[in-house]
């Protein structure tokens, strides 16, 4: 587990760059550029579930999407499985490999197509693949995994398009459809935040079951650092194109290093009216990815920001073993690694 | 104490093509002054429907059957629209919509819309309106120039605050959410939490607040309803309710919520879909989905009854029997 790692990602940057009108263009020396996600590194291991949180533009999706090369990153690298993502041109070899990693989208009314049926929806990867030649063969695949997803009789549903489904069906047939592949690794992005409590946890449980059995790598992103306590096995803490924290999912839920990390753990609320929650210090907004603050990118918002703080970038450094944080309050570690 | 807010009895169907969906289904409760109800239920359980009724802001193919909402001696079900616009709405009670992202107008600044707001419902000048209108702002923790603004210049927390502004400008003696913070980031959702707390104690409002999310109800309020298809399966105290569930779905609802504390449990999760109001189940409505069914749950609908505590109330054959 430890030397194969699935998925490695070195140094990943993306920025985008902002297209501006014909005559801002003349009087503009450079485009403006919206950090997106800047110099992140992680690893993650075969059947292990590692999550990204944070808050809408950290660059978690811009993170999820480049895994699976739908965009392309500015700078860095990204290993699946020793391999270069970027070392492959032809349309022909990503293919190949996208047989292997698959992506699940967070709303389902837009990821699934409203004209086609929901048998064609989850048989379109095998057919793009060539996996299976029979019709009769397709047929069985798309049966079997809609009855992993519970949905069942898969007759009743293979004929229906989306619209006639609910929500919580419809996230259904999209873990399906990423499923038929048997995919090594997964990118499920907030996969269950448009659902409600109730049938969140059950398209939750079938996503881990099969996650189980098939042993498949899973980047899970999403915002809600509870959700993320109960699936992953570690998690990566993002603010504003960083990652401000690493580590085990409960290490760094029951000790969070970081004062972002202490906020969003704060934030959640509790089902538990007698419970008194701690009280949330943070003050505003996440500030623009455009122009990001100078030092440590959280210091506009940071309770307990010093001099230092304004100037000086923090480096992900390793606290103990697994254990990584950005933030000069716990820079006495001196063995900077990524 | 007389109920500021009394609700008996309300039904409120829609009418569709395939016959009526029964949205509202013999709906009851009361709110005293200061209170914060939560409505809590899955999506399509009809608690945004209530809240419609109430302010009867409803669409043509909607029909209130039977019941009435009685404010201060007033029956709003048996007024004219004239009289609900003029004396109900904003006044007395006011709406803070879902998605604050698309209710606000794109095209008039927010000091505008709040002042149009205003100028409707009370005999002062724009100017007045206006001033007002900054010092709303400064209430929810928004700067006063901000009134200049339009919607989109603004950040989804920020649009959310002005909604709330807006929902105040007329001293209302109770304002509706509806899903206030379904749309926005942990930290904005706990800032804007924490405004409408605040809000409440300074200006002595009664809240309604409609969410699935039983965790934000669990802060915020001090009574609560959990709503089943149409009708209310449980109604009392936030405390005991979320310690000692009566009923097999606020139990299930309430264990579906990950929580940041204590220790990690799994995530349980509520079997089936929920069903379809044009044909509700008959019996008790929760059954084909409940752990805990038998034979009679089928036959026969339990009714909201109250327990041995004045302010609690079930509708589920299991409890007293």
């Amino acid at each position: 587990m430890k030397d194969e790692a699935t998925m490695e990602v070195q140094n990943l940057v993306k920025h985008f760059e902002i297209k501006l009108g014909f005559f801002k263009t003349l009087i503009t020396k450079q485009a403006p550029v919206v950090h997106a996600v800047d110099n992140i590194s992680f690893k993650i291991a075969k059947g292990e579930i590692f999550g990204l949180v944070g808050e809408s533009g950290c660059g978690k999706t811009t993170t999820g999407r480049a895994l699976v090369r739908l965009i392309e990153p500015t700078e860095g690298k990204i290993f699946f499985q020793g391999i270069d993502l970027a070392s492959l041109s032809i349309e022909r070899e990503v293919r190949k490999l996208r047989r292997k990693m698959q992506i699940i989208f967070q709303d389902p009314y837009e990821s699934l197509n409203p004209r086609m049926s929901i048998f064609d929806i989850i048989a379109e990867p095998l057919r793009i693949q060539k996996i299976v030649e029979k019709e009769e063969e397709v047929h069985e695949s798309v049966a079997k995994a809609m009855e992993d997803l519970d949905l069942i009789p898969p007759e009743e549903f293979m004929y229906r398009f989306p619209h006639e489904l609910s929500g919580g069906q419809r996230q259904r047939v999209a873990v399906a459809r990423a499923f038929v592949l048997k995919p090594e690794f997964l990118v499920a992005d907030e996969p269950v935040s448009m659902l409600d409590a109730s049938i969140r946890s059950a398209v939750l449980k079938l996503l881990l079951g099969l996650q189980k059995r098939l042993q498949t790598a899973f980047l899970y992103i999403t915002h809600d650092i509870a959700i993320s306590r109960h699936i992953c096995d570690r998690i990566a803490v993002m603010y504003l194109g960083k990652i401000v924290e690493k580590g085990s999912t409960d290490d760094v839920i029951q000790k969070p290093l970081h004062p972002y990390t202490e906020a969003l753990i704060a934030a959640v609320p509790v089902p538990d009216p007698t419970a008194r929650r701690i009280e949330v210090v943070i003050k505003g907004e996440v500030p623009s990815a455009i122009n990001p603050p100078p030092g440590c990118r959280f210091h506009t918002r940071c309770p307990h920001a010093t001099e230092i703080c304004r100037k000086k970038e923090p480096p992900l450094l390793k606290i103990e073993k697994n254990r990584y944080v950005a933030c000069h309050l716990h820079g006495s570690s001196k063995n900077t690694e990524s | 104490m007389e109920p500021l807010l009394k609700v008996e009895n309300l039904k409120m169907y829609y009418e569709t093509i395939r016959g009526y969906v029964k949205a509202v289904d013999d709906i009851s409760f009361e709110m005293n002054k200061k209170e914060a109800l939560g409505l809590a239920g899955e999506s399509g359980c009809g608690k945004t429907s209530v809240a419609l009724t109430i302010l009867r802001l409803l669409p043509s193919n909607a029909k209130i059957v039977d019941g009435s909402v009685t404010l201060a001696d007033e029956d709003i079900v048996k007024m004219s629209e004239k009289e609900v616009r003029e004396k109900i709405r904003w006044k007395r009670i006011s709406m803070i919509f879902q998605g604050a992202m698309n209710a606000l107008h794109p095209t008039y600044t927010i000091g505008d819309q709040i002042v149009e707001a205003i100028v409707k419902h009370e005999d002062v000048s724009k100017g007045e309106a206006m001033e007002r209108a900054g010092e709303l702002l400064e209430l929810v923790g928004m700067k006063r120039s901000r009134v200049k603004r339009y919607p989109h210049e603004l950040s989804g927390g920020m649009k959310q605050r002005a909604m709330t502004a807006m929902a105040l400008s007329c001293n209302p003696d109770l304002v509706i959410a509806d899903e206030p913070t379904t749309a926005l980031d942990v930290i904005v959702q706990a800032q804007v939490l924490k405004v409408m707390k605040e809000l409440k104690d300074r200006l002595d409002l009664s809240i309604i607040l409609i969410s699935h999310d039983l965790s934000m109800i669990a802060e915020t309020c001090n009574k609560v309803a959990i709503m089943y298809a149409g009708k209310i399966v449980e109604y009392g105290d936030i405390v005991p309710i979320f310690k000692e569930p009566l009923h097999p779905y606020t139990e299930k609802l309430i264990s579906a919520f990950p929580s940041i504390l204590g220790p990690k449990t799994e995530l349980s999760s509520i079997r089936g879909f929920p069903p379809d109001l044009l044909q509700p189940p008959p019996g008790c409505r929760f059954h084909p989905r409940c752990p805990h069914a038998t034979e009679i749950c089928q036959r026969e609908e339990p009714l909201l009854e109250k327990t041995g505590n004045e302010e609690r109330a079930v509708a589920c054959h299991l409890y007293g029997r």
